[in-house]
């Protein structure tokens, strides 16, 4: 079954290299930069003229057809896409139904964030940039970034919160071989919330060499709407893929984990108007809901703005940002993409919350099952299938966002409890 | 008379404008600021409600937010304290903050709260120009409440124009690319940038802040605009302080008058 699947690859490719991802729908976004009451672009004027011109040609750089075959080309032949998607038939069997796993951990560099970072920075390269920025939580969206820097030959400046920076060492590490100069973030909790703080600073400081690839579906119109659109090749993946495995045009639930949520939106995009197929959307609960210590932010969280769009944050009653907590670095976001805080207030997608320990238990499960270890992120995913209802004869895409090569150490510490 | 109007209608020339953190270096050190800097010569000042993500600003306004937010510090407490102050005083008083804080308030009652304890306008660099105009501008109207944005050189001369129309009170030029705090001195470039925009007579008197420290900086931007604003230098100033009043006097002096501080 999967070798017919690897044979007919090639006539679904050509599809895929001229097709636009555009959605027309009531969940993506409007012209004016939301998600029904969530999204927009609230940032300080000297941001103003970057975002108006990211604004302004987004859309017309990106579905053009010499970007696409840029795009689809590097997709294809530097990251390894199609990322196969692959009948979990042990999991299958120990959950009683139809689990299929997109494998996005066998992306170059190890994760979703690659689809992203290869789509900005080309972006970046026809507005004329000169100077790449990021920030990073793991350091997944930072490697990522770094990675496509090396590629470009451009200098890439990678701002990491202080304490993610001892906490994430491998990652910095890669970022430093790669090219990239890694800052440390020292202001307010040194964690990845300040990180993007600091980078947002530093474009202000350097408005006009500069582009700034934001690493998730998050931060002022067009940036979650522009990351979505990167990733929705995942989605765009599945549905040939899926069609070609199971003869079944959709899925009847996808499962992605979401920080800020890119690779949920990637994972969501072709579905969101596809009533029937359930997106699920799974946050990190850390050390539990009501422990002080949690990163559930569709439990928690209330409407506000943060890094400049408005949507569900964590934050005081008096509007200040809380700290979040996981054990999953890529997890520990106090705010949710707007997308995401739109399709979880309409009901559109469940949100289910899984705690580290949890997530720990999936991680182990599924590597002893079938083999693969995943990211901490991508395992509090696969913790979601104790928690949610199907049938027998449902078929179920969890996206296995990354692979859990960056966690070993935290999976190590805690073998002699989930071993 | 909104208090704002009043001096933009006296005072042409050398407004001096400071900012300060309301709830550092203590919780309850925001009267004495306000009233030491009248008595110094301030003419304008700006209260800042600390913020835990203040993403226009530097090291120095974070750092002192992060202060005054372990003291205590909130939006609740800041009206009061500016409300018994206003007893005192009739200088024109700004709130800058960051629109989060506001929504969370609740923004009419947020605005309708200004009003009431005195305060003249706010600055909130992160509330897009549309929508005040499409939510909020017939309220600060009915409210008497001025409203000031942000322009940087890279801002429009097209999207100049539409925020001096919707502007009221100042605009609030910033100086270079750059968050506070970030540059000191002025360079060629910069004159340019004021020369351009003091061409474009505008109908709102313009303020320069962003990298004024002292008084080269301030008389500087007095040659172009109306006047400056210090934010970050001042803090600094605070941080360092023993007497509190005697530093906050030595200060303004230095920035208006070194002959006299020398
Ligand atoms: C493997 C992996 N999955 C998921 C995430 C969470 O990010 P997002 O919600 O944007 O997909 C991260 C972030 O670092 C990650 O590394």
């Amino acid at each position: 079954m999967l070798l017919e699947a690897g044979y007919t690859l090639k006539a679904h490719q050509l599809n895929y290299m001229t097709a636009t991802p555009t959605v027309k729908s009531a969940y993506a976004v409007d012209n004016r930069g939301y998600y029904g009451e969530f999204g927009g672009a609230f940032i300080p004027e000297m941001l103003h003229p970057n975002i108006e011109e990211l604004r302004n040609v987004y859309l017309e750089i990106s579905q053009e057809a010499g970007f696409q075959k840029e795009f689809q080309g590097l997709l294809k032949d530097y990251v390894g896409r199609p990322t196969p998607l692959y009948y979990a038939k042990r999991l299958s069997k120990h959950y009683k139904t139809n689990i299929y796993l997109k494998r996005e951990d066998l992306n170059h560099t190890g994760a979703h964030k690659v689809n992203n970072t290869i789509g900005q920075i080309l972006l970046a390269k026809r507005l004329g940039k000169k100077r790449i920025i990021a920030e990073t939580g793991a350091g997944q969206h930072g490697v990522a970034t770094a990675t496509v820097c090396a590629l470009m030959g451009m200098p890439c400046i990678v701002y990491m919160g202080a304490i993610d920076i001892k906490r994430q060492a491998p990652n910095v590490s890669r970022m430093k071989m790669l090219g990239a100069e890694v800052r440390p973030a020292l202001s307010g909790s040194q964690t990845l919330k300040d990180a993007t703080n600091e980078a947002i600073r530093d474009w202000i400081n350097n408005p006009a060499d500069t582009h700034y690839i934001i690493g998730s579906a998050i931060g002022p119109h067009p940036y979650p709407d522009m990351v979505t659109r990167f990733q929705s090749v995942i989605s765009e993946e599945i549905k040939w893929q899926l069609k070609e495995q199971t003869g079944k045009e959709n899925p009847d639930a996808l499962i992605a984990c979401i920080g800020g949520g890119s690779n949920a939106a990637g994972t969501f995009y072709h579905y969101l108007d596809e009533l029937d197929v359930r997106l699920i959307a799974v946050e990190a609960a850390g050390l539990g809901i009501n422990s002080g210590e949690s990163a559930a932010t569709s439990v928690l969280g209330t409407k506000g703005i943060i890094h400049g769009c408005r949507t569900l944050l964590m934050q005081t009653k008096d509007g200040q940002i809380v700290e979040p907590y996981s054990i999953s670095a890529g997890l520990d976001y106090p705010g949710i993409g707007p997308m995401h805080a739109h399709l979880i207030d309409t009901g559109r997608a469940e949100a289910v919350s899984i705690t580290d320990d949890d997530a720990l238990k999936a991680a182990y499960f599924l590597t002893r099952t079938e083999g693969i270890i995943p990211a901490l992120e991508s395992a509090h995913a696969f913790a979601a299938l104790d928690y949610i209802k199907y049938k027998e004869d449902d078929v179920i895409v969890i996206n296995l966002s990354g692979r859990g090569d960056k966690d070993l150490s935290t999976f190590i510490e805690h073998i002699e409890k989930y071993g | 008379m909104n208090r704002l109007d009043n001096l933009f209608a006296t005072k042409k020339k050398d407004i001096l404008n400071v900012y300060f953190t309301a709830g550092h270096p203590n919780l309850n050190d925001t009267e004495d600021i306000i009233l030491t800097l009248e008595a110094a010569g301030v003419d304008l000042i700006e209260l800042g409600m600390p913020y835990s993500d203040p993403m226009a600003d530097g090291p120095t306004i974070q750092d002192s937010s992060t202060v005054a937010l372990k003291n205590g510090m909130n939006v609740e407490l800041l009206f009061e304290q500016v409300k018994s102050v206003r007893e005192k005083t009739q200088i024109p008083l700004i709130m800058m903050g960051y629109f989060n804080q506001v929504m969370q308030f609740g923004e009419e009652r947020f605005f309708r709260k200004c009003a009431e304890v005195g305060v003249d306008g706010l600055i909130l660099p992160d509330l897009p120009v549309y929508v005040f105009e499409e939510k909020y501008k017939a309220l600060f109207e009915a409210l008497g409440l001025r409203i000031s944005f942000l322009i940087s050189p890279q801002t429009s001369e097209e999207r100049i124009r539409q925020i001096d129309d919707l502007a009221k009170g100042f605009i609030y030029m910033v100086s270079s690319s750059s968050i506070t705090g970030a540059k000191s001195g002025i360079s060629d470039e910069q004159m340019a940038y004021f020369n351009r925009i003091n061409e474009m007579q505008l109908k709102n008197p313009r303020l320069i802040g962003f990298g004024i420290s002292d008084h080269a900086t301030y008389s500087t931007a007095c040659q172009f605009s109306s006047g400056a604003i210090i934010g970050s230098a001042f803090i600094r100033t605070l941080d360092k302080a023993t007497d509190l009043k005697a530093a906050i006097k030595g200060f303004v002096d230095m920035v208006r008058e070194p002959e006299k501080v020398a």
